[in-house]
């Protein structure tokens, strides 16, 4: 892992909003390196960060937000000395495309879906028209639309919701980016189209060998992509690892409440793991463990201080005082124990 | 299960919108019964048409033909004033979008009292304060919550009002149309068990719709899985995870993806392929293959089923 090529790499990166003359701290320095090929997922809940944080690597923050500390380095340029949107133009979209969760918000609803993808391909690949409808058409049918010669010239509107979403990722390859990030690509999406673009995105990767940056809230999505997991809290990364490390060894106090709150793993009957409370207002500044007053395992010391981020092998790291070698010694609680067993039984029910 | 009391029976309940060559059947034929106290889960793809029917049982949506009878009553088509009042108290709905379903415009208070109010749920003033704080508090809000709006709650907790709203009627079925599919994992937990603590304490009735087969597995006791308007599968929960039989079945159950690196990795896709049924000559109908467990197939079907099940 330690030999990979880091190809993004963010170093106590922190953004502040102004919302009406307050200041809020989306991000609170973050790091986090990214390795050439691989899949990262960033897992959180709403407001926990993880779009602002990729927003980030693209310079796409809305205006009244900014990096207000820390460094970006995508592949040797330092992303946050950039200042103009046309030294962004280089990067986004060129060299880091995103997909977002609304694939009708992306598309231009008056213009045809071939126009939208040759566009791209005129203006990114200096190809004349003939050439960009031919490599539209190509790229159509790579990501699953039928027939892309006759849907060629029709409007979004004539698409549904998951082709859409391939359209989207169309013209998102056009550019041919080294980092793709998919923010919450498949959650507007029903199940079995969800399984169906996942596994697109999949293949493309194999085919083109970008890097995906993947967001969602689901650990579902996560387990599926991911080769490693980032979890978001209150704008901090608490803890990462490879989606082994995540999904089997978790360290967080948080990553076992997103855990256990599953409602797969839950017995009927009883009642399913809730997380107490809400999430730290981040118009204040956070004090200790912003998790701590929702954690049943808080130490005191996590109402003061903010816990280091703790190596717990080569590849896994969390953020917790758990991990120091003077805290008591905690065991994984029960609901989330032996996950994969639980969730083998659930998967293979009355057959044992 | 025989013993068990039928609180609503829906009946070859069927609903087209729009009309002439336009016109376009959202529901066919579609026969269930829901028994007291139990959570029943309608669970299909956008555009099934579930969501249509629970909108049906609670007089959103007019049938077409069929009838929903609630109670040893129907409740379908032109209903006296006394009755449309009565099924109103009896069934309430809780919707998905907790934003959009409640009055940006309205208080709180308001918007959880305004059932008290068309109906004269209340003695005077003193006693609808006292059910609307006791709504709260049965929901996990605080009474000074009351004279806040909508938006300066979170997405949870607008929910958390929505199931109020509908609570504070002390209706006997809930009709929760995706109540959580909008919200965080974190919080989808705590609605969740909401729910079930209203239906262990009021011996509430649930019809559930949904997406999401892993979420209704949890809070469910039966199963009615339901593709391009019609039943496709129906069973109790246990069975229907681990003896589905229709395609469909398989195929939305193969999609959810579950929280374990390691089963993703080996998962083996199932896409349904609606050309795999030669409903030419032998034409399928809603059958019991075994107690309880029905299909909606024809004859060559079912004894390919029967082969099928455990």
């Amino acid at each position: 892992m330690s030999e990979r090529k880091i190809i993004l790499s963010a170093t106590d990166v922190e953004v502040k909003f102004q919302v009406r003359s307050k200041t809020l701290t989306a991000i609170r320095n973050v790091s986090l390196d990214i390795y050439e090929g691989e899949t990262i997922a960033i897992v959180g809940e709403s407001g926990s960060g993880k779009s602002v944080f990729t927003k980030t690597f693209t310079g796409m923050l809305e205006s009244n937000g900014s990096v207000s500390n820390g460094k970006i380095v995508y592949d040797g340029t330092v992303l946050t000395d950039i200042k103009t949107d046309k030294e962004w133009e280089k990067i986004r979209g060129r060299k880091i495309s995103t997909i977002f969760q609304d694939p009708m918000t992306s598309l231009n609803p008056v213009r045809t879906i071939g126009y939208q993808i040759s566009e791209v391909i005129m203006k990114h690949q200096g190809k004349n028209k003939q050439e960009a409808k031919q490599e539209a058409i190509d790229l159509m049918r790579k990501v699953g639309i039928i027939n892309p010669e006759n849907r060629f010239d029709e409007y979004p509107f004539q698409y549904s919701g998951g082709m859409r979403q391939r359209i989207v990722i169309a013209i998102a390859l056009a550019c041919k980016p080294n980092i793709l990030i998919c923010d919450e690509p498949t959650t507007a999406l029903d199940v079995t189209i969800q399984a169906q673009i996942l596994k697109l995105i999949k293949d493309l990767q194999k085919e083109y060998g970008f890097t995906i940056i993947f967001i969602t809230h689901d650990l579902g999505v996560v387990a599926n992509v991911a080769d490693r997991v980032a979890v978001m809290y209150a704008g901090q990364i608490v803890e990462y690892g490879t989606v082994e490390d995540i999904f089997y060894r978790p360290a967080h106090p948080y990553t076992w409440a997103l855990l256990s709150a599953l409602p797969q793993i839950g017995k009927k009957g009883e009642d399913l793991f809730a997380i107490p409370g809400t999430p730290p207002s981040l118009f204040s500044e956070v004090i200790g463990d912003a998790f701590a007053p929702r954690n049943p395992y808080a130490m005191k010391i996590d109402f003061e201080q903010e816990p280091p981020m703790f190596g717990i092998s080569l590849t896994h790291f969390a953020k917790t005082w758990l991990l120091d070698p003077r805290a008591p010694k905690v065991e994984l609680p029960d609901a989330i124990k032996n996950l994969h067993e639980k969730l083998l039984e659930v998967v293979n029910g009355g057959q044992n | 299960m025989d013993d068990k009391k039928v609180i609503l029976e829906v009946k070859d309940l069927s609903i087209t919108f729009g009309s002439g060559k336009k016109t376009f059947t959202a529901v066919k034929n579609v026969n269930f019964n829901v028994f007291e106290g139990e959570t029943f889960a309608i669970v299909g793809e956008s555009g099934s048409g579930k969501t249509t029917i629970g909108r049906a049982i609670v007089r959103i949506n007019p049938l077409s033909s069929g009838e929903i009878i609630y109670d040893d009553k129907k409740i379908s088509g032109k209903l006296s004033k006394e009755m449309d009042q009565w099924v109103i108290k009896n069934i309430q709905m809780v919707f998905q979008d907790p934003a959009a379903s409640l009055n940006e415009r309205a208080t709180i208070d308001y918007i959880i009292s305004e059932g008290l109010y068309n109906f004269k749920l209340y003695k005077n003033e003193e006693d609808r304060k006292a059910k609307v704080d006791q709504a709260l508090s049965d929901v996990g809000l605080l009474p000074e919550h009351k004279s806040r709006y909508p938006h300066e709650f979170s997405g949870g907790q607008r929910q958390r009002v929505g199931i109020a709203r509908a609570m504070i009627m002390e209706p006997k079925l809930l009709i929760a149309d995706e109540p959580i599919s909008a919200l965080d994992v974190s919080i989808r937990a705590q609605v969740l068990n909401l729910l079930k603590k209203f239906q262990k304490e009021r011996n509430l009735t649930v019809v559930f719709v949904a997406h999401d087969l892993s979420v209704v597995r949890f809070i469910s006791d039966r199963i009615a899985v339901i593709h391009k308007g019609r039943i496709v599968e129906l069973a109790e929960t246990e069975e229907l995870f681990n003896n589905s039989l229709h395609p469909y079945t398989k195929s939305l159950l193969s999609a959810v993806p579950l929280p374990d690196p390691e089963i993703e990795k080996s998962k083996e896709l199932i896409v349904y392929d609606e050309s795999v049924h030669d409903y030419s000559v032998d034409k399928p109908s809603f059958h019991e293959i075994k107690p309880g467990h029905f299909i909606w197939a024809n004859q060559a079907e079912l004894e390919k089923y029967r082969l099928e099940l455990k």
